[in-house]
């Protein structure tokens, strides 16, 4: 489509057809399912909303390879104006400094009120640079919670443990005692090791977790995670825990087909169980901590992705852009996202409407994820900002998988791990040059 | 006789031309381009590269998970080339003396070579299936816990058998070709010689059938390294985790997925130098010894 000037657009909207006049825009997102069709909803109803801006959404696959395919178009100068990418892939994105514009700067220079005070703390800095200026928008932003089968749980007499020593304890032996697998759990690197350094207030990273420069080193192989995961192994061969693998899907199956009591997942499931019409009730309360290592658990980590304004394009485009961030933080969108998905609403404001509307009267559940979010911060709790990170995690992956099939120790796993993963850090650095 | 040849100079040359731009462009700018970045350090997004000479090649072979994928594709490649050729040998064998109803059984030993590899990889995906699969109930039966995507050998075996599968036709297409061009009169010679007819296929057949044989054998070589990347894709279901990978995956996962291009690309260039190692042999030892007809 030809580019025309703002003006001689608003003219001839006067003029002739309302929808020559629009500023088209795409967005570039890795919303599948469910996901996908809310994520299509929205755009409709802001595309319904006004007549300036027409957005369409472009479902690229998995988080990355959407983010792949967003980067092999910004090299063709082909790039969508609004790409999606998940936090693995956040010191990518954020590292290559004018790939996008920040949101912060996009919309205060568009004229749009923004203070990052009006985001919910746990969302706030996780996309941020280390002077804390927003860079993408926290738009699906889940957490690692505790799903349960309250019938199996019932059923052994005991309730939802607040504590992995309560689990290990008390939860487990009465759940395999009543014929449940106690435990399984969809994302290694993610819940058992991101969100145990930030449940724990431990630092995951040098560098103030990687925000204060590229030369980081993971702070990976503490006694603190190798005492996690020995009990993990041992719950395994105790048959307190079951692994199905690294995909996500294969772990959370068994917990819907009423085998598996407790899973650990995203509070972003949370839309998709829903939807399922399990045969049995559920709910969800916080991620277990470690007594052993501390008393005063904080807040997790936020998971899910971002929405990042790609540059390059032209003013009206960024125009629309703004607004359609302007539109998605609204608190009544916002509302509409966390309903339909378990993703948390990522404003105050948004958050304060699900409750007047009695959303967790109705759904206790849904209000886990960002009220785990809202639990006291520590100062190793805003988030981690690591590059190559998408490999880190397939390397912890396969420790992970090495270590729960007998192939190798939790000890030399972690060693592995470490170095592999400052080996990559280092390699990111030298890319950042 | 009189040679065939063209008049004049530019004829041949702008026939040709097409072809050789199509070279130019698909095969010696790209691969230039990965032989570039493999020295390189950068950016996913193309704003800064350093040089770093050869340290992507030299974290490779310190890398224990490289050479762990090494490991795993030549004993993969050893695996699927062995038994898809040796099963579509058996089958050519057994389908050359059926009589009656000889082109129904040819077909139907035929029909998977439609199948596109990652479909053939659903495939895998549902009979290994950790709580369904037809074939995992049937280890089952045997006493053994077969779990995909969770021990690295399971999956690793279903890989192999997913693979010889998928290519079992092509074999079985061009064994049945040869043996059918194994002339009647040498057969019907062996015959009188030699009652045994297993001594008779090692004897007369099996070398009379050896250029086909070195054919597939490296069509297969590069099938079993190449063209499963669709099987091994699917089977891993978008999680490498500790699955078994081969370096081709490992090219596409370190670059595609990890965006780590320099590394990725250095990868790219040691298959090439296989490859190139592998024609060479292809062309110095075997053909040499191979007598075509």
């Amino acid at each position: 489509m030809k580019r025309i000037s703002f003006v001689s657009a608003l003219a001839l909207s006067l003029a002739a057809n309302a929808s020559f006049a629009q500023t088209e825009i795409t967005f570039w997102h890795a919303m599948g399912g469910a996901l996908g069709d809310t994520v299509n909803q929205i755009a409709t109803d802001f595309n319904a909303s006004q007549d300036d801006y027409q957005i369409t959404p472009v479902f690229k696959g998995t988080y990355e390879e959407a983010l792949t395919a967003g980067i092999a178009a910004f090299r063709a100068g082909e790039q969508p104006n609004i790409l999606q990418v998940f936090d693995a892939g956040a010191a990518t994105v954020i590292g290559a400094k004018g790939a996008t514009v920040p949101v912060q700067d996009l919309l205060i220079d568009n004229g749009v009120d923004f203070d990052i005070e009006d985001y919910i703390s746990g969302v706030r800095y996780f996309y941020a640079d280390s002077e804390g200026k927003m860079i993408g928008m926290p738009f699906n932003s889940s957490s690692p919670i505790m799903y349960f089968n309250e019938n199996a749980l019932e059923e052994a007499g005991v309730e939802a443990p607040k504590t992995w020593e309560e689990f290990e304890n008390t939860t487990a032996p009465a759940l395999v005692e009543a014929g449940y697998i106690p435990l399984s759990q969809s994302h290694s690197p993610w819940i058992f090791v991101e969100n145990f350094f930030s449940r724990h207030n431990l630092p995951f990273a040098t560098n103030n977790n990687g925000y204060d420069g590229a030369d980081t080193e993971i702070l990976v192989n503490s006694d603190e995670i190798k005492m996690h995961w020995s009990n993990v192994k041992e719950w395994l061969d105790e048959g307190y825990y079951n692994w199905y693998g690294a995909s996500w899907d294969d772990n959370q199956t068994p917990f819907e087909e009423g085998k598996v009591a407790i899973w650990l997942g995203s509070s972003g499931s949370f839309g998709g169980l829903m939807a399922k019409d399990l045969p049995f009730e559920f709910s969800a309360t916080y991620l277990p901590y470690w007594e052993a290592i501390t008393t005063e658990p904080t807040q997790t980590f936020i998971g899910g992705a971002s929405l990042f304004a790609m540059s390059g394009k032209s003013d009206e485009e960024n125009a629309a852009t703004a607004a359609f961030f302007q539109y998605l933080t609204s608190p009544e969108v916002q509302y509409m996202w966390h309903r339909e998905t378990g993703y948390v609403p990522i404003t105050e404001a948004a958050y304060e409407m699900a409750k007047e509307d009695g959303h967790y009267d109705r759904f206790p559940a849904a209000e886990v994820g960002i009220q785990q979010l809202s639990l006291p911060a520590g100062e190793n709790t805003a988030g981690y900002r690591m590059g190559f990170y998408v490999q880190i995690r397939d390397v912890m992956n396969r420790e992970f998988g090495r270590i729960l099939t007998d192939e190798t120790s939790v000890e030399d796993a972690f060693a592995t791990i470490e170095t592999e993963a400052n080996d990559l850090l280092s390699r990111f650095a030298m890319t950042q040059q | 006789m009189k040679r065939a040849g063209f008049s004049t100079r530019w004829l041949p040359i702008m026939l040709l031309l097409p072809q050789l731009l199509i070279i130019v462009i698909f095969f010696y700018w790209p691969a230039w381009h990965a032989v570039r970045s493999s020295f390189f350090l950068q950016d996913p997004f193309g704003f800064g590269e350093t040089f770093v000479g050869l340290k992507n090649y030299a974290s490779l072979f310190k890398s224990s998970a490289y050479m762990r994928s090494a490991w795993f594709t030549l004993f993969f490649v050893v695996l699927v080339t062995f038994f898809s050729l040796a099963i579509a040998l058996l089958f050519a064998v057994k389908a050359d003396k059926v009589l009656r109803g000889a082109k129904t059984y040819r077909t139907l030993l035929m029909w998977v070579y439609a199948v596109a590899p990652p479909v053939a990889g659903v495939l895998g995906v549902i009979m290994f299936d950790q709580s369904w699969g037809p074939a995992t109930e049937f280890f089952a039966l045997l006493g053994y816990d077969f779990r995909l995507g969770v021990n690295y050998y399971d999956t690793a075996f279903a890989m192999v058998v997913v693979s010889v599968w998928k290519q079992l036709p092509v074999n079985f297409i061009f064994f049945l070709s040869g043996l059918q061009s194994i002339p009647r009169s040498v057969r019907e010679a062996a015959l009188i010689d030699n009652r045994s007819a297993s001594s008779r296929f090692w004897d007369i057949t099996f070398p009379l059938l050896a250029p086909t044989g070195f054919f597939l054998l490296i069509t297969n070589i590069t099938y079993a390294m190449f063209d499963t990347f669709g099987v091994i894709d699917v089977l891993v279901r978008g999680e490498p985790g500790n699955n078994p990978l081969t370096l081709v995956y490992k090219v596409y996962v370190d670059g595609f997925r990890g965006n780590d291009l320099g590394g990725s690309s250095a990868q790219s260039v040691v298959l090439m130098v296989l490859v190139l190692a592998m024609t060479v042999f292809q062309f110095r030892m075997v053909e040499r010894r191979i007598h075509y007809t």
